[in-house]
C-alpha cells in the first residue's frame, strides 16, 4: 500500500477501532490513542525518509476513482511543503494524546477518539490532490474540533465552538460554490489538470471572474487563518478549548488556512492574487500589529497566547503576499515554526492549568522558585516565539521580511514592529507568571514537570532549537516547491502587473 | 385517443405495486377482528411485508418499462425510482411505529391500511403519466395523509394538525384542479406527453392560459411539498402530528409530490419553461430562507425539523430551477438522502419522546450524550447530514444541487443557498449542543426499551445516510439515467 495513503488511513482505523473500546476502560482508549498517533508517527517518519529532496513535484502519488460522476479520485501526493505540514500533524498527535492523558477524566473513549479522527481529517486536507476531496477533508475536520472544544472546554466552550463552527462553515460554503464553478468550467476536480489547463491556455478566466473566484477561496482561507478581521472567533476557541485542542487548533488547524492560500490560491489565481496583494497585505499588517497590541493587555495566559497567534499568522500571510522565493519560504518556515513554538506555548499553560486550575496571569507569580524545569521549558518556548536568533522563529520572521524587503520595504517596516511588540508580551507575561513574589497558591501546589510531562515537550523543544541552528534540514524541499508556486503565479499574469515590479525581484528568485 | 379499458396482462403488472398495497391495506382491515387484542404486532409485519413485495412488483415491472392503461401510467426508471423510494420510506416509517404505537396504546389496523393507501397514491403519482391520474394518487395519498394526521384522537394538537392538514390540503388540490382543468381546455388533453406536443407545435395555444394553468398547479404541489409561500401548514401538522406520522409525512407524499412536480413541469410545461422559472427560484428562494431563518427561533424539535423541512424543499426546488438533466437527478438524489436522514432524525425524536409525546423540546435532549450514546450518535449522523458535512448523504445532495444550478448559470442563486445552508448548521448545531454538552435532564434519563424494530428504524436510515454519503454513484447513476426520460 502507497505510504502516504497509510498515513492518512491509520488515524482513520484508529479511530473506528476505538469506538470498540468499552466505557469503563479508559486508559485502554488512551493507551490506544498514543499507540495509534505514535504508530502514524512512525510511519510519516518512513514517508519522510523515502521522500526526494531533490525533486519538486509531487511524490507519493495516489490515484483512486471513488465516485464516476461528477469524476471524483481519491488522488493524493505529497509536496515538499504539504510533507512537513503532515509531519507537524502526525507529530503532535501523540504530544496532544499525552497532554491530554490525566487532564481529561470525563468521557475519556470519546475524546481520543475525536484527536484521532481529527489526525485524519488534517492529514487529509494537506495531500488531497482532488479540489472535492479536499473540501471533503477541510469539512471533516472541522467536526471533532467543534466536538473537542464543546464538550471538553471551559465555561463558555459553547459558544466558542458553536462561533468556531459557523465561521467556517460560512467560508467554506462559497468556497464549495468556487469549487464547483471552477468544475463547470474545467470539467475536472484534478488539481494537477486544472493547473494544466492554466498553464496551457485551455481555461481562463475572465478577470471578474477571476477575482471572485479568487476571494470564494480566499475568504475560506482567510477566516481559517485567521487574517484580520475575521480572527473574532479565534481567541474564544483557543480560550475554551482544551489544551490538547488549543495545540492541535493553533498548531496544525490554522495552517490549513495559510496551505490553502498558497497551495490553491496563488498558483490558480495570479492575477487576482496580485491584484489583492496590497489590501491583504495591510490587513496582515494590521493583524501583526493588532495582534501584538491585544496580546498585550490580557489578563489570561490562553488568551495572550491567542492573539499572539494571530500577530504570527500575519507574518506567514504577508510572506506569501510578498511573491518572493524567500518571503514563500519565510511563510512556510514560519507556519511550521509557528506550530512547534505555540504548540509547546500551549501545552504549558495546559501544565499551568492543570495545577492551579487558573488561566489568569494575576493568579500566578514566582513559579520559577516552585517548579525551575517547568520554568525553564516555558522560558525556552517563550523566547522562540519572540524570535531570538538560533530558535525556530527567528528563520521565519526574518525571511519573510527579507522577502517583502525586496519588493515592499515599507511593508518590512510595519511588520518589524510587530517584532518588537511579541518580546513585550511574551518577556512580560513570563516574568508576572515565573518571577516576582511567590504566590500563596502557587506555593501550596506546584510540582515540577513529571516524567508525562517531559515525554511530551522534550520533542517540542529539541525541534525549536533544531529548527533555529539548522535550517536546511527542512528548507530545501519547501523551496523546490515555493519556487514551483511562484513561476505557477507568472501564468497569465498580463504584462501590466509584470512590469511594475522591480528587478531585484527577478534576481531574489 | 380510444381507450381499451379491458386490462391487458403487462397493464396489471405496470400497474403492480398500487394492487399490492391496496389489497393488503384492505386486508388488513378485514383482519382487524381476528388479529386485534391478540397479535397486533402482526399488523406492522404485515404491511412490512406488503411494501416489501410492492419493492418487488416495482422492480419486476422496471423489467419491461413502456406506459400502460393507454398511456395513462408509465413505468420508466424515474417512476421505479419513486416507488422504490416512497415504500422504502414506509418500511422505515412503520419501523418506530410499533413501540409507538404500543406506547400511546393506539395499535390498529387503520393506522397500517392508512398508510398502505397513502403509499399507494404515492406510487400511483410516481407513475403518472396523466393529469387525471396524478390527481386521483394526490387525492389517495392526502386523504390517508390527514386521517393518519389525526391519528391520535384523544390528543388535541392531533386534532389540530388534521383539521389544518385537510382544510388547507382540499384548498391546495382544488388550485391544481382548476390548472388542470384550464390545462384541458386549452390544449384538449390531459395526457403529459400530449400537452408537451400539443405546446411545441405549429398551433401552440396561447401561452397566457397555459401559465395560468402552470401557476395554479404550481400552487397546489408547492403546497405538498411545503415550500414557501404555501407552507404554513406544515408546522403545526408536523408538530401535532404523531411522530411516526410526521416522519412519514415529511418524507413520503413530499418525495412523491416532487415526483410529480418534476414530471409535469419538466415533461408536460418544458416547452413554457421560461414563464414558470421565476416563479420556482422565487420560491426556492423564499422557502430556503423563511424555513432556515423561522427554524432558528424553535424550541420544539419536531416544529424545527418541520421549518428545515420547508428549507430542504428550497433545495429541491432550486434543482427544479435548473431545468437540466442533472438538476433532475439531483433532485432524485436529495429526496433520498432527505428521506433517510430525516426519519433517522424524527425517529430518534419520537423514541425520546416518551409516554404522551411529552418530551419534544430542544431542552428534553440535554445530556442525551452520556445516557444514551448509541442514540445520541445516530442523532449526530442525521443532523450533520442535514447540516451537509461530507460523507454524508445530505452533504452530497446538496452539493449535486448547487452543481447542477452552477451548471445553469444560476450563481446567485447557488450562492445564497449555500449560505443559507450555512445558517441551517447554526440550529442543527443547537441540538448537537444540548446533546453532548449539557449536564442530563429529567427526559434523557428516561429511557423507554428499544424495541427491536426501532433499533432497525435508526440503524437502517443511519446507514442509508453514510451509504448515499460514501457510495454516491449507484443511486446517482440510475437517477441521471432516468432523468433524461423526464422530457
Amino acid at each position: 500500500m502507497n505510504l502516504l495513503t497509510l498515513v492518512l488511513i491509520m488515524p482513520l482505523v484508529g479511530f473506528l477501532a476505538s469506538l470498540t473500546i468499552p466505557r469503563r476502560f479508559p486508559q485502554n482508549s488512551r493507551a490506544w490513542a498514543l499507540a495509534v498517533s505514535l504508530a502514524t508517527f512512525a510511519q510519516s517518519l518512513i514517508l519522510l525518509s523515502q521522500f526526494n529532496r531533490n525533486a519538486a513535484g509531487d511524490q507519493f502519488t495516489v490515484d483512486i476513482p471513488w465516485i464516476s460522476k461528477p469524476e471524483i479520485h481519491f488522488h493524493m501526493a505529497a509536496d515538499g511543503i504539504s510533507l512537513w505540514l503532515v509531519l507537524l500533524s502526525t507529530f503532535l498527535t501523540p504530544i496532544c494524546v499525552l497532554i491530554s492523558w490525566k487532564h481529561v477524566q470525563d468521557r475519556v473513549k470519546e475524546f481520543f477518539a475525536f484527536l484521532l479522527l481529527l489526525e485524519f481529517g488534517l492529514v487529509g486536507v494537506f495531500i488531497a490532490q482532488d479540489l472535492f476531496l479536499f473540501y471533503v477533508f477541510w469539512e471533516i475536520s472541522l467536526v471533532p474540533m467543534y466536538f473537542l472544544i464543546g464538550i471538553w472546554g471551559h465555561s463558555r466552550r459553547i459558544y466558542a465552538a458553536v462561533k468556531f463552527f459557523l465561521y467556517t462553515m460560512t467560508g467554506s460554503v462559497l468556497m464549495l460554490a468556487a469549487i464547483i464553478f471552477l468544475y463547470n468550467r474545467a470539467g475536472t476536480f484534478s488539481y494537477a489538470t486544472i493547473l494544466d489547463m492554466l498553464a496551457s491556455g485551455k481555461l481562463t478566466f475572465a478577470p471578474g471572474e477571476q477575482m471572485l473566484l479568487f476571494l470564494a477561496f480566499f475568504l475560506a482561507f482567510a477566516i481559517k487563518v485567521p487574517l484580520f478581521p475575521l480572527h473574532t472567533w479565534l481567541p474564544d476557541a483557543h480560550v475554551e478549548a482544551p489544551t490538547a485542542g488549543s495545540v492541535m487548533l493553533a498548531s496544525v488547524m490554522l495552517k490549513m488556512g495559510t496551505f490553502g492560500i498558497l497551495h490553491y490560491c496563488l498558483p490558480m489565481f495570479p492575477v487576482a492574487a496580485r491584484q489583492c496583494a496590497p489590501w491583504i497585505a495591510v490587513l496582515a499588517i494590521i493583524g501583526i500589529i493588532y495582534g501584538a497590541l491585544v496580546a498585550m493587555v490580557q489578563p489570561n495566559m490562553k488568551k495572550l497566547v491567542a492573539y499572539s497567534s494571530v500577530s504570527h499568522l500575519g507574518f506567514v500571510v504577508l510572506g506569501i503576499f510578498s511573491f518572493t522565493q524567500m518571503g514563500l519560504d519565510g511563510a512556510v518556515y514560519q507556519m511550521l515554526s509557528h506550530g512547534i513554538t505555540t504548540g509547546a506555548l500551549f501545552a504549558l499553560v495546559g501544565f499551568l492549568y492543570e495545577r492551579r486550575h487558573s488561566l489568569e496571569i494575576s493568579g500566578y507569580g514566582g513559579v520559577a522558585t516552585e517548579a525551575p524545569w517547568l520554568s525553564t521549558v516555558f522560558l525556552i518556548a517563550t523566547l522562540a516565539s519572540l524570535g531570538l536568533p538560533l530558535l525556530n522563529n527567528f528563520v521565519g520572521e526574518f525571511l519573510v521580511l527579507q522577502g517583502t524587503a525586496i519588493t515592499h520595504f515599507t511593508w518590512t517596516v510595519y511588520a518589524a514592529i510587530g517584532v518588537i511588540l511579541s518580546a513585550c508580551y511574551m518577556l512580560w507575561m513570563y516574568q508576572r507568571v515565573f518571577y516576582g513574589v511567590t504566590a500563596a497558591d502557587v506555593k501550596h501546589y506546584m510540582p515540577d514537570l513529571g516524567l508525562r510531562e517531559w515525554a511530551a515537550i522534550v520533542p517540542l523543544v529539541v525541534m525549536m532549537v533544531w529548527m533555529g541552528v539548522y535550517s536546511q534540514s527542512f528548507l530545501p524541499p519547501v523551496s523546490k516547491t515555493t519556487a514551483r508556486v511562484l513561476e505557477q503565479t507568472h501564468i497569465n499574469v498580463p504584462e501590466r502587473v509584470e512590469l511594475r515590479q522591480r528587478p531585484e525581484v527577478a534576481h531574489a528568485r | 385517443m380510444p381507450v381499451n379499458f379491458g386490462a391487458s396482462a403487462t397493464d396489471l403488472v405496470r400497474f403492480l405495486p398500487e394492487i399490492i398495497l391496496t389489497v393488503m391495506g384492505t386486508a388488513l382491515m378485514v383482519l382487524d377482528p381476528v388479529l386485534h387484542k391478540r397479535a397486533s404486532y402482526a399488523f406492522g409485519h404485515l404491511s412490512i411485508f406488503a411494501l416489501l413485495a410492492g419493492i418487488g412488483g416495482a422492480v419486476w415491472a422496471q423489467t419491461d418499462p413502456g406506459t400502460a392503461f393507454g398511456g395513462m401510467l408509465v413505468v420508466d426508471g424515474f417512476a421505479t425510482y419513486f416507488r422504490v423510494l416512497v415504500m422504502v420510506v414506509g418500511i422505515l416509517s412503520i419501523l418506530p411505529s410499533y413501540g409507538f404505537l404500543a406506547r400511546q396504546q393506539a395499535e390498529t389496523s387503520e393506522y397500517h391500511a392508512l398508510l398502505l393507501f397513502s403509499i399507494a397514491g404515492q406510487c400511483m403519482m410516481a407513475a403518472a403519466n396523466d393529469l387525471i391520474i396524478v390527481f386521483i394518487g394526490l387525492e389517495i395519498s392526502s386523504i390517508s395523509s390527514y386521517v393518519l394526521a389525526g391519528y391520535l384522537r384523544d390528543d388535541k394538537r392531533s386534532n389540530e394538525a388534521a383539521l389544518k392538514y385537510f382544510l388547507l390540503g382540499s384548498f391546495a388540490t382544488a388550485f391544481f384542479l382548476y390548472g388542470v382543468a384550464i390545462t384541458y381546455g386549452t390544449v384538449g388533453t390531459v395526457n403529459l406527453t400530449a400537452i408537451r406536443a400539443a405546446l411545441t407545435g405549429a398551433d401552440a395555444p396561447p401561452v397566457v392560459f397555459i401559465t395560468l394553468a402552470a401557476a395554479l398547479m404550481f400552487v397546489g404541489l408547492g403546497f405538498k411539498v411545503s415550500a414557501a409561500p404555501f407552507q404554513i401548514w406544515a408546522p403545526d401538522v408536523y408538530q401535532g402530528a404523531p411522530t411516526p406520522v410526521t416522519a412519514f409525512l415529511s418524507a413520503g407524499p413530499k418525495a412523491a409530490a416532487f415526483a410529480i412536480f418534476l414530471r409535469i413541469f419538466l415533461t408536460a410545461f418544458g416547452p413554457i419553461s421560461s414563464a414558470w422559472q421565476p416563479l420556482v427560484w422565487m420560491a426556492a428562494l423564499l422557502s430556503m430562507t423563511v424555513g432556515n431563518f423561522a427554524a432558528l427561533m424553535q424550541t420544539n424539535v419536531k416544529r424545527m425539523l418541520a421549518y428545515s423541512s420547508i428549507a430542504h424543499a428550497g433545495y429541491v426546488l432550486v434543482a427544479l430551477t435548473a431545468q437540466s438533466d442533472t438538476g433532475a437527478a439531483a433532485a432524485m438524489f436529495y429526496l433520498a438522502a432527505y428521506a433517510f436522514m430525516n426519519i433517522g432524525a424524527f425517529a430518534v425524536v419520537s423514541q425520546l419522546s416518551g409516554r404522551g409525546e411529552r418530551y419534544q423540546n430542544i431542552d428534553d435532549l440535554a445530556g442525551l450524550g452520556r445516557k444514551q450514546p448509541m442514540m445520541a450518535a445516530l442523532l449526530t449522523i442525521f443532523l450533520l447530514s442535514l447540516i451537509g458535512v461530507p460523507l454524508t448523504g445530505g452533504f452530497f445532495g446538496k452539493f449535486y444541487i448547487f452543481k447542477a444550478a452552477l451548471e445553469s448559470h444560476l450563481v446567485w442563486l447557488a450562492v445564497l443557498g449555500l449560505l443559507n445552508s450555512a445558517v441551517a448548521a447554526y440550529y442543527y448545531l443547537r441540538i448537537l449542543v444540548m446533546v453532548y454538552m449539557h449536564e442530563p435532564g429529567e427526559a434523557a434519563g428516561q429511557s423507554e426499551p428499544l424495541t427491536p424494530g426501532f433499533r432497525l428504524a435508526l440503524i437502517l436510515p443511519a446507514l442509508g445516510t453514510l451509504f448515499l454519503g460514501i457510495f454516491p454513484t449507484w443511486v446517482l447513476d440510475f437517477a441521471g439515467k432516468s432523468a433524461t426520460l423526464v422530457k
